[in-house]
């Protein structure tokens, strides 16, 4: 069991992460901060019931993640990708220009990637569908494994590992969007 | 070499090696770190030979390394701030309260 007193030293830490996914999900500051603040203050109410030596990370996730999806789920506003049909595998690599050549060091599509803006990456995340958007932000942005995942979304890790997939193959069709916009990205390549 | 050490069937015993059909899909699963770890070990002996597929590799890691660099943004103060605030106040309404 978790002492409440304890609360502040160790939670305080996960703001920015928390804060940058909140961001991510409700695609505003004004309902992000809401958000964070909800996520920090059910987190100390419910502190005493935290098991004490399991992943506090994963734990405030779950909180910040419920409360995302039982309070924002209804206010999405914006065109989503969700068609990922035709986005073969290595999508972006390939409208990169990868595998014209292999080399030595760093090789030009990894170049490529570098000139995508902050501004492009994460609009292209919040592009994702709502489940999608949460797997990927969980995977690749916060690093928790599948099983952490599911545990999270509380759903079994076969569909965290489908959304995954469609979800990431989402982003290399939106980053290729952006990357064609400005002439980063081969449109039709071969 | 292991040869002969279980009974003469060595083959069986031989790390198997990932062709590049196999590398490409399990990429993901292979950068997640959630192979097994007999899979695990036949697509880093393919990497081990395939200039190709660590190129793949190399652009996949990248792009992921890429992804998280960009989606941070910094707390506005008056939210930690604010969070900070909340939590002592609730402390306090808690505190004063029997069990």
């Amino acid at each position: 069991m978790a002492d409440q007193a304890d609360f502040a030293s160790q939670a305080m830490d996960y703001m920015p992460s928390l804060y940058s996914a909140a961001m991510r999900m409700t695609r505003n500051p004004s309902d992000a901060e809401d958000l964070v603040q909800e996520t920090y203050l059910k987190a100390y109410r419910a502190f005493g019931r935290f098991q004490e030596g399991t992943n506090l990370k994963a734990w405030l996730y779950k909180i910040l993640t419920n409360t995302f999806i039982n309070t924002y789920r209804a206010r999405k506003r914006r065109p989503e990708i969700s068609d990922v049909e035709d986005v073969e595998d290595l999508y972006l690599y390939h409208r990169l220009g990868g595998g014209a050549a292999t080399g030595l060091g760093r090789s030009a599509e990894e170049e490529a990637l570098d000139r995508f803006t902050d501004d492009e990456v994460k609009t292209a995340i919040e592009s994702l569908p709502e489940s999608f958007r949460i797997a990927v932000l969980l995977a690749d942005v916060e690093g928790f494994s599948y099983k952490e995942i599911a545990e999270i979304v509380d759903v079994p890790i076969g569909t965290v590992m489908s959304r995954l997939h469609r979800g990431r193959r989402a982003l290399q069709k939106a980053l290729a969007e952006y990357g064609a916009e400005r002439g980063l990205v081969d449109v039709h390549p071969g | 070499m292991s040869d002969g050490a279980f009974g003469g069937d060595g083959a069986d015993e031989e790390p198997e090696v990932a062709d590049c059909e196999e590398t490409v899909h399990r990429l993901y699963h292979f950068l997640d770190g959630e192979l097994t770890e007999d899979r695990r070990l036949a697509i880093r002996a393919h990497l081990d030979d395939c200039g190709p597929c660590v190129d793949v590799l190399g652009f996949e890691a990248e792009l992921r390394r890429v992804v998280a660099d960009r989606c941070r943004d910094r707390v506005p103060d008056h939210l930690r701030d604010r969070v900070a605030r909340l939590i002592d106040h609730e402390r306090v309404v808690s505190g004063g309260l029997p069990d």
